[in-house]
């Protein structure tokens, strides 16, 4: 494939129009992934004989957790792309995908919770994992902030930039400095990723399909709030040309 | 660059505020968590190195906002930017001379504060040097997040959400350090941690502190 045909839908136009093609077939998919895939979880699986049936929360927990994580990356190299080839959609779907990185993040934070709370009898432990999570949505609420605290569209699409850059390296620093810090008084369990060998296959086909589900969900959300951002800008800049005209 | 160096030190001292504000606020940290958790010497003491070191944070954070805003409103940011000083050099002595003004005085009125919070005598040396070696990577990345939050009306707040994650892994490493002195224990991989935090954060975050700078000074 020719790499340079890719950088063609850096034109917002062509971006739109494309993305609103593939839209409604990626809303379908991942609306029919996530049904089939919690259906099949919650009532198409054996109970766990250890956890009974709070395990099932694990198909909502483990996509959402892989998510959080995911949307920060994909925030990393759209930041990239804006600092080195500066496309604006690029920003712009960095900005968008922001707030679902913390959604994500906060869902994985409530449902390990409510998780949490009949297995380890507590809903929260500061445990290496879970403080991390903690700190990435941190992370996420800071770069929000910093997006919406700025006028200039250019420069705060340059500092959101530096800043997931700077946080990306933090957030794995942190990531490593809470494992170390909680060394002395380490919880006994810990969460699911560090299981999945330990999970039978009839657990993880649903999960998988649940997976799907998730990272199809959203790319239908970014898509949609990077539309959304395109037209906002573009109202703006024609509201600013009649009055000035 | 000393001539910088010793006008931002001079006026650190003279404008009042910000050199002795830091150590104030220190000391009310200090004087308020007995008052929090109860007077008890033990209690006291297993918590002082952690206390000590949030009390270094947030006294670090209280003078992060003032790093550039007085020169970014009389102007000097612009003439210092058009000055043959590179802004990598430029970001670098502001953080060093928030580190001369904020950082050495708690590490030096740290040994006071560890006697009010009955601190174990072994863990003195360990305390005072993690602050030594922990402080200057609060400096820089404080300069950081001062320089991402230039511009804004009113960034103070903004700055504390976007710096405070960042201070993570340097205040679990430094209290970590501190920690295992005061118990007596080996404070050796902790040390070394946090200085390479330190001297990975000395070396690399000038650089991003400075484009962040540009570009709003752009």
């Amino acid at each position: 494939m020719n790499l340079n045909a890719l950088w063609e839908y850096a034109n917002p136009l062509k971006f739109m129009r494309t993305t609103e093609r593939v839209l409604p077939y990626f809303a379908v998919a991942s609306f029919v992934c996530l049904v089939a895939g919690l259906v099949w979880g919650f009532f198409f699986t054996p109970e766990d004989y250890r956890q009974g049936s709070t395990v099932k929360i694990f198909y909502l927990h483990v996509p959402s957790a892989m998510m959080a994580i995911n949307v920060w990356v994909m925030m990393l190299i759209t930041s990239l792309v804006w600092i080195v080839r500066r496309h604006h959609v690029s920003a712009l779907a960095a900005r968008a995908a922001a707030p679902i990185g913390a959604v994500m993040t906060l869902i994985a934070l409530l449902t390990g919770a409510i998780w949490g709370q009949p297995m380890w009898g507590t809903w929260w432990a500061w445990d290496p994992r879970l403080t991390s999570f903690l700190v990435l949505f941190l992370f996420y609420l800071g770069y929000m902030a910093l997006w919406a605290a700025i006028e200039n569209d250019d420069t705060a699409a340059d500092l959101t930039s530096v800043l997931c850059l700077v946080g990306s390296v933090f957030a794995l620093l942190s990531r490593y400095a809470v494992n170390f810090w909680n060394q002395g008084l380490h919880q006994g369990a810990s969460l699911s990723l560090d299981k999945k060998e330990n999970v039978a296959d009839v657990f993880w086909y649903p999960a998988l399909v649940c997976i799907a589900g998730f990272v199809l969900l959203f790319i239908t959300l970014v898509i949609i709030r990077t539309n959304t951002e395109i037209r906002a800008r573009r109202m703006r800049a024609l509201l600013a040309r009649e009055r000035l005209g | 660059m000393i001539a910088l160096l010793l006008r931002d030190l001079r006026l650190a001292v003279r404008a009042g505020g910000g050199f002795g504000l830091g150590l104030a606020f220190f000391l009310i940290v200090v004087v308020l968590v007995p008052f929090g958790v109860g007077p008890e010497t033990g209690l006291l003491g297993r918590i002082a190195p952690g206390i000590l070191w949030l009390g270094a944070l947030l006294a670090c954070l209280l003078s992060l906002d003032r790093i550039f805003a007085l020169d970014w409103e009389d102007g000097s940011l612009d003439l210092l930017a058009t000055s043959p000083l590179p802004m990598e050099g430029i970001v670098s002595l502001k953080a060093l001379a928030h580190w001369l003004t904020t950082g050495v005085p708690l590490v030096l009125a740290s040994p006071l504060f560890g006697l009010l919070l009955s601190l174990p005598a072994q863990g003195y040396a360990p305390m005072i040097l993690s602050l030594l070696i922990g402080t200057p990577a609060l400096s820089v990345i404080g300069t950081f997040g001062a320089a991402l939050t230039v511009g804004l009306k009113r960034g103070g707040l903004l700055l504390s959400l976007l710096v405070l994650p960042l201070y993570v892994p340097t205040l679990i490493f430094g209290a970590e350090m501190a920690r295992r002195g005061a118990e007596g224990l080996a404070v050796q991989v902790p040390m070394l941690m946090l200085a390479g935090i330190s001297l990975g954060v000395i070396a690399l975050l000038p650089l991003a502190s400075a484009a962040v700078l540009r570009v709003n000074l752009r």
